[in-house]
């Protein structure tokens, strides 16, 4: 694909800029920043002619749009696919594809579970994972791909327990979310290859959620309890399950791909990071914003809305630049840095609003873990090797990250 | 005393319009015309008055409308001067400081529900019955007061016909409990606001239900008996590296306001939740009118403002 330059047209509206690319095309998902930039010139939204939906790409922008879920609907959908119009391919979710007030029950236990206090009882397991892990891998040699070797290592040893799924089928989970944020996008080559898998990688998942199957003391075993006082249906219950096995897997794992690239790539913060042991839940938040594992999500207009001189018409979709709105220079200083000085807060990596990632304590929790016993161990982090992006429709990815350390 | 102002806006008194005998509706906005913040049915905020009085309020206008606030205030004769207040002396145009929105009485999902009001409870039940209905839920509200002339909202509630029953007790006497709660029914979900002796007769006849099929939000605090501990107990703060001895005189937030630990707090009778704290040791004697069984059993947090000590000693995560 080539990307073809900006045009301005009559259609469909006079103010609007039009943009022929493909935001899911390989060459946007090799190295999206010229695209995203592309779009952040051209306007407050633009419209996509290839597949006549609209793009939000400025952080003011897509700020705004995700804060009003009264305008931009979730429910439709937040992939290309409108669910008005065409059948999804799973039961939709009842956090990420449903708006207020359906939203609100499911939305509310789970923050509930997933709140920093419910964590604290993880977090010397936790460590003392991480420290094992960081352990057994050093034995090995200086040398290792970060991708396999950490990265997916780390969430597939404590993420599972957590939720409390048997141990039999744990590698679905790393193909199911790939079809599904796959499946975010146009019906590509990228979602036909996982396509034949797909149904036999959903029901593997929903069987993991139900009450019988899940351990006693997981997050999983405390959303049925949730049921049991009257907090969500039993209906409802193993969809809350199910919600926890998509989105807290291949994200964290990208997340965290994300920050050992980050520290390779920028020595100078790896050595503040080791001084100062406390700036990893920065780390994360900025490699969050500075490489957004979730590149994009879709909106659908509920009336016609007005953005700047343009109107978006009801039942359009929009798809918002998250990746591109955390590195706008309208909104962050020298956004291609990755930098601990600088205050993320703010990011729009985990969304933003009422969609707000609900996991995102989690996701912390699992970096910090995870930085904290490489700091300790862990004198310099280089790039030992060429970095291969993994191309996904809506996940920034690595499919390897060769590292080399010096042990501390 | 900066953590206080952390969650506050300032808003202006949009309007104010006299909906019964004896209340009050407020609309509030944001003086520069922006959006608020989400709340769902249930939720109430903070009233911070220009007197410094600080009052809860349960938002009963339209979620989805993301620029307006609405509260209803009954004038307390016996209050402490917060209502009257906002009766007799603030004006649109007036600025408040509102914190919040919380939300300790969140709508549950279900097919029926059975909402009993009685007098200014109306107002967290008002935005609730309106969700039921959009949300295509069978529901009935049963809404007691002293008059009909007392009862605000009966023009929003004439629209939903026979699903409301009105009980002005000079006319009907009080809400006859046995008729609505005597059968337990397996799929109804009950929710209950209003005066203190309503909740408790509401409580009892709801004894024999399932449990959680009732919630209840206390204006009021719950009678409480005496403390579990009649001598001092130690409370240490986790992050701040004290400990501080909480004398029988004496509440937790006081002692730990002592020692330079600023804690939010507004209500100081443990019905707001603005001051919950994290338990990380020791056991809480809970004397809140918020947490249910459940909660309380788990005893990972506390409200400091009323709430004390079962062990001789708590970790607070503060």
């Amino acid at each position: 694909m080539t990307r073809t330059p900006m045009t301005r047209t009559i259609e469909p509206h006079p103010a609007l800029p039009v943009h022929h690319g493909d935001p899911f095309g390989h060459e946007v998902l090799e190295d999206p920043a010229a695209f995203h930039g592309e779009l952040r010139e051209a306007g407050p939204v633009v419209h996509l002619a290839r597949y006549d939906v609209y793009a939000m790409a400025r952080y003011a922008e897509v700020h705004a749009a995700l804060r009003d879920w009264q305008s931009f609907e979730s429910g439709a959908g937040v992939g290309l696919s409108n669910f008005r119009t065409e059948p999804p391919w799973r039961p939709p979710s009842l956090l990420l594809e449903s708006d207020p007030p359906r939203h609100d029950a499911p939305r509310r236990v789970l923050s509930g579970l997933l709140a920093p206090r419910a964590l604290r009882r993880l977090r010397e397991q936790w460590r003392s994972a991480a420290a094992d892990l960081v352990d057994d891998l050093l034995a090995r040699g200086p040398e290792f791909d970060a991708v396999p070797a950490l990265a997916e290592a780390f969430p597939l040893r404590v993420f599972p327990d957590a939720v409390g799924i048997p141990d039999e089928g744990r590698e679905n989970l790393l193909p199911y979310g790939e079809f599904l944020f796959n499946a975010f996008g146009p019906h590509n080559d990228l979602v036909a290859a996982g396509a034949p898998r797909a149904g036999d990688l959903a029901a593997w998942v929903n069987a993991q959620c139900r009450r019988e199957v899940l351990a006693e003391g997981g997050f999983g075993a405390q959303i049925w309890a949730a049921a049991d006082r009257g907090e969500i249906t039993p209906d409802q219950a193993p969809l809350v399950v199910r919600s926890l096995l998509s989105a807290g897997v291949d994200t964290t794992v990208h997340g965290l791909g994300a920050v050992l690239h980050a520290v390779a790539t920028f020595p100078e913060q790896w050595r503040r990071l080791r001084e100062q042991p406390h700036l990893a839940r920065v780390a994360f938040d900025e490699a969050v914003r500075w490489a957004s594992p979730v590149q994009t999500f879709f909106r659908t207009a509920t009336t016609d809305v007005r953005v700047g001189d343009a109107v978006v018409p009801a039942g359009k979709k929009i798809l918002m630049f998250l990746a591109s709105a955390n590195r706008d220079p309208g909104r962050w200083d020298d956004p291609a840095a990755f930098d601990l000085s600088r205050d993320p807060s703010g990011h729009v990596g985990f969304g933003f609003g009422i969609h707000q990632c609900v996991g995102q304590h989690v996701a912390r929790l699992e970096a910090e873990s995870l930085l904290t016993a490489l700091a300790e161990r862990v004198a310099s982090i280089e790039v030992a090797g060429p970095v291969v992006r993994h191309h996904n429709n809506t996940m920034r990815a690595l499919g390897s990250l060769p590292l080399r350390v010096r042990p501390a | 005393m900066s953590a206080v102002q952390e969650d506050v806006v300032t808003l202006r008194v949009a309007a104010k319009e006299v909906a019964s005998d004896g209340v009050v509706v407020l609309t509030l906005r944001h003086p520069d015309g922006a959006r608020l913040p989400d709340w769902a049915p249930g939720a109430h905020v903070d009233l911070i008055l220009p007197t410094g009085a600080v009052r809860q309020y349960s938002l009963c206008g339209d979620r989805f409308d993301a620029f307006r606030y609405r509260v209803g205030v009954l004038r307390e004769p016996d209050g402490r001067g917060g209502s009257a207040y906002v009766h007799d002396v603030l004006a649109v145009g007036d600025t408040v400081g509102v914190g919040g929105p919380r939300n300790h009485f969140p709508l549950v999902p279900s097919e029926r529900y059975l909402f009993v009001a009685g007098g200014i409870g109306i107002t967290p039940l008002l935005p609730m019955v309106r969700q039921a209905d959009a949300l295509d839920a069978d529901w009935t509200l049963v809404y007691g007061g002293r008059t009909r002339a007392s009862m605000a909202f009966l023009d929003e509630l004439a629209a939903h016909g026979d699903r409301v029953h009105l009980v002005p007790e000079d006319e009907c006497g009080r809400i006859d409990l046995p008729r609505w709660l005597a059968d337990p029914q397996p799929d109804v979900a009950v929710y209950c606001c209003g005066p203190g002796p309503l909740l408790d007769a509401v409580e009892r006849a709801c004894a024999h239900w399932r449990p959680h099929a009732l919630r209840t939000e206390r204006f009021v605090a719950k009678e409480q008996g005496a403390p579990v501990r009649d001598e001092p107990f130690e409370v240490e703060l986790a992050r701040t590296g004290r400990s501080v001895t909480v004398t029988p005189g004496r509440t937790v937030l006081e002692a730990v306001r002592s020692v330079g630990v600023d804690v939010l707090s507004s209500c100081r009778q443990g019905t707001c939740g603005t001051c919950e704290t994290d338990v990380l040791e020791g056991l809480p004697d809970h004397r809140d009118s918020i947490l249910d069984d459940a909660d309380r059993a788990a005893n990972d947090c506390m409200f400091v403002c009323v709430s004390r000590s079962r062990t001789d000693r708590l970790v607070l995560d503060l």
